[in-house]
């Protein structure tokens, strides 16, 4: 029996029924169905307790959502735009194309959403130095930002392999006063990077927070991370309204450990109308093993503190991610997206390098703005997709970053010198 | 819910007999196939003249986020020769043929368990001769989807605790474990902090409150001289990344063995 078959007969899901609700998990161990959890050392398990705890108290508090809300609105720029791509819409002809411009927000990405949230509980928790782990360095400059914002000590861990096709994003969490710990260990990467802090996490358990990106890890990042990146799909929600007067038919946006997406997705899944797609990493293609699309090419398993598809060989030994952006790079997927896929509420698709790179190029001509990598994979499904769709229909593609950090890995890739 | 299979087993034994002796016991971590599947071989069986009371093999994992650098690299070591579950199954069958009494501990991380599947793997770590199992990122509140199938197959599930496990976490740690109970010495990951003898003193007396269990500690003991001190306050001490790291420098299965003597006090 594969790994998949396995899953499938786990007993705790012998008997899959639709559920009334796709928003209220993870459930009180964090689960998301089999998916999720905490698989993490005894060491660090009173730590998980105590950031569940803490960040429970901070949602049921207004005074936390007021302090959330102002820093949001005043220091991260939100709300973001919802752009009519009009220009887009005309060159792939059918569905009406828009952006949501989280590429717009301070430190030029979605992750700032997140990292506002979690340093406003890391001080609530008075904790006083924080760590975090970042691949393209998006994350890494987040939390840099917020911890000079609010001078805290920073340490982020970086895969080696990283910090060479990211060196803009390195020098900038150097100027915000973060300390760059280079990870050559394993492949050099981001999950290296995330072994590497929680490591450190173990070994400072008293002072340190550690701050993750993405909607993975042990329970209760992944809920807390959705939590913070929801305001995505929430203005979303209410900008179309006001601009169409009505809901999406559409969403798509890429997906790495997931955080942009499920922040897009989640304020939907309810919405049976609207369809939902996820674009994963294909790398140089699934069949050629050269990819980091974890559903389409992986089999549920347990990292990084949680139950999850994972790029893996027949031993359980996780295998190497590639993705020729550094922010999709990763062998796993947050659990949620694992149990949606499982329930079948969210599709999940991939773009390859090249259809990225070719998205890329296409959106800076044609709307002049250069998406980060990440979301041109999104651009690249959209392009395959939107020609489907009659042009009644409505889109909604998160640009959840911009592409200044990618002009160098851009430039090699297309053989131009700088 | 214990088997009561589990009353009899070599560790029960063992420890039985540590306590008659009215001496600590001395457990040795290897990786299986560190630093080559045929020198392992070597250094597993000659563990137990070389003073290895009980023997903890690390089953590799390329993501070994609780180890240190010494355990990562025969990690990465053991992998490279292609080591598998089924590999380090059919070391510890190896090892069983010719010693019928030293307790064999499988310590390592739950995805390849998982893969390779809970009961399957249960079943066939019991055949091959193997007698507990720690499962560094399975935590009590993870841990039904592993306890029932080793528990039907008579191996003992042994759980970690830390210095951040509250009065309160204890009892839900306790009542699942069998065998002996792993004390996690330091806050950090294996071989880089040291044990402080204080604090293993009052952590281990604070244990003993909690349960009647043999109470080994591990994760900071790196010389004779800290496993003598550490072992007056316990029943059993560990090492691993010391031995791990006279391996990882070349050190010939005799001159592994030999350092092993010299932490066992022979």
């Amino acid at each position: 029996m594969d790994a998949l078959q396995r899953a499938v007969y786990d007993p705790r899901m012998s008997v899959i029924t639709k559920p009334n609700t796709y928003r209220a998990g993870a459930d009180g161990q964090g689960h998301f169905g089999i998916f999720g959890g905490r698989y993490v050392a005894e060491t660090l398990m009173p730590l998980i307790l105590e950031v569940e705890k803490a960040y429970a108290a901070a949602k049921a508090d207004p005074a936390f959502a007021r302090e959330l809300k102002s820093f949001q609105d005043h220091y991260a720029g939100r709300p973001s735009p919802l752009y009519f791509a009009e220009r887009l819409t005309r060159h792939f002809g059918g569905a009406k194309i828009y952006f949501k411009r989280d590429e717009l927000n301070h430190t030029g990405s979605h992750k700032i959403n997140n990292c506002l949230g979690q340093i406003l509980l890391a001080r609530r928790m008075g904790k006083s130095r924080i760590i975090a782990e970042t691949g393209a360095g998006q994350h890494g400059v987040a939390t840099a930002t917020v911890c000079a914002r609010f001078g805290l000590q920073c340490v982020v861990y970086m895969g080696a392999k990283d910090i060479e096709r990211q060196k803009p994003n390195v020098f900038r969490m150097k100027l915000l006063g973060a300390e760059v710990r280079p990870v050559d260990k394993g492949t050099a990467t981001l999950k290296d990077a995330m072994n590497e802090a929680l490591r450190d996490w173990v070994a400072n358990v008293d002072s340190t927070y550690y701050l993750i990106g993405t909607a993975a890890g042990p329970h209760p990042y992944p809920t807390m991370v959705r939590d913070f990146q929801s305001i995505i799909g929430e203005e979303v929600r209410a900008q179309l309204q006001e601009q169409e007067g009505r809901l999406p038919d559409v969403l798509v946006a890429c997906i790495g450990g997931g955080s942009n997406a499920i922040g897009l997705f989640h304020p939907f899944l309810d919405d049976k109308s609207v369809r939902i797609v996820g674009v994963e990493a294909a790398g140089k293609g699934v069949a050629t093993g050269a990819h980091a699309a974890s559903i389409a090419g992986g089999a549920p398993g347990v990292l990084h503190g949680n139950r999850t598809y994972l790029l893996q060989d027949a031993n359980g030994q996780i295998q190497d991610a590639h993705s020729i952006s550094a922010g999709l790079d990763y062998p796993g997927i947050g659990p949620e997206h694992s149990w949606l896929h499982s329930m079948g509420r969210v599709q999940y698709v991939s773009a390859t390098d090249d259809e990225a790179l070719e998205a890329f190029q296409l959106c800076s001509r044609i709307e002049g703005i250069l998406p980060a990598l990440e979301p041109a994979h999104a651009i690249a499904h959209v392009k395959k997709l939107a020609p489907t769709l009659p042009s009644s229909s409505l889109l909604v593609m998160n640009m959840c970053g911009r592409g200044d950090k990618d002009v160098f890995t851009v430039a090699e890739a297309l053989g131009a010198k700088l | 819910m214990k088997n009561s299979s589990l009353s009899d087993t070599r560790v029960t034994r063992r420890f039985a007999a540590l306590k008659r002796a009215g001496r600590p016991g001395f457990s040795a971590f290897v990786t299986a196939g560190d630093p080559t599947p045929g020198a392992f071989r070597e250094i597993l069986a000659g563990l137990p003249a070389a003073g290895a009371d009980l023997i903890e093999v690390g089953v590799p994992f390329s993501d070994p986020m609780a180890d240190g650098p010494s355990i990562q690299l025969s990690s990465q070591r053991s992998l490279k020769h292609g080591s598998s579950m089924k590999s380090v199954l059919a070391d510890v069958a190896a090892f069983r043929k010719n010693d019928a009494d030293t307790p064999i501990i499988l310590m390592g991380y739950f995805n390849p368990i998982y893969r390779y599947g809970a009961e399957a793997f249960a079943r066939d770590a019991a055949a091959a001769g193997a007698d507990g199992v720690i499962v560094v990122d399975l935590p009590p509140e993870e841990a039904d989807e592993l306890c029932p199938a080793l528990d039907a197959s008579g191996l003992h599930m042994i759980f970690l605790t830390a210095p951040t496990s509250s009065g309160a976490r204890l009892p839900a740690i306790l009542k699942r474990a069998s065998g002996f109970v792993y004390y996690v010495s330091v806050t950090g990951v294996t071989g880089t902090k040291l044990a402080d003898e204080d604090h293993v003193k009052a952590a281990v007396a604070r244990l003993r409150r909690h349960t009647q269990l043999p109470i080994a500690v591990g994760f900071g003991i790196k010389t004779p001289d800290a496993a003598r001190a550490i072992g007056r306050h316990c029943d059993a001490i560990v090492v691993g990344s010391a031995i791990v790291d006279v391996i990882g420098k070349g050190g010939s299965p005799a001159e592994v063995l030999s350092f092993v003597r010299s932490l066992a006090g022979k």
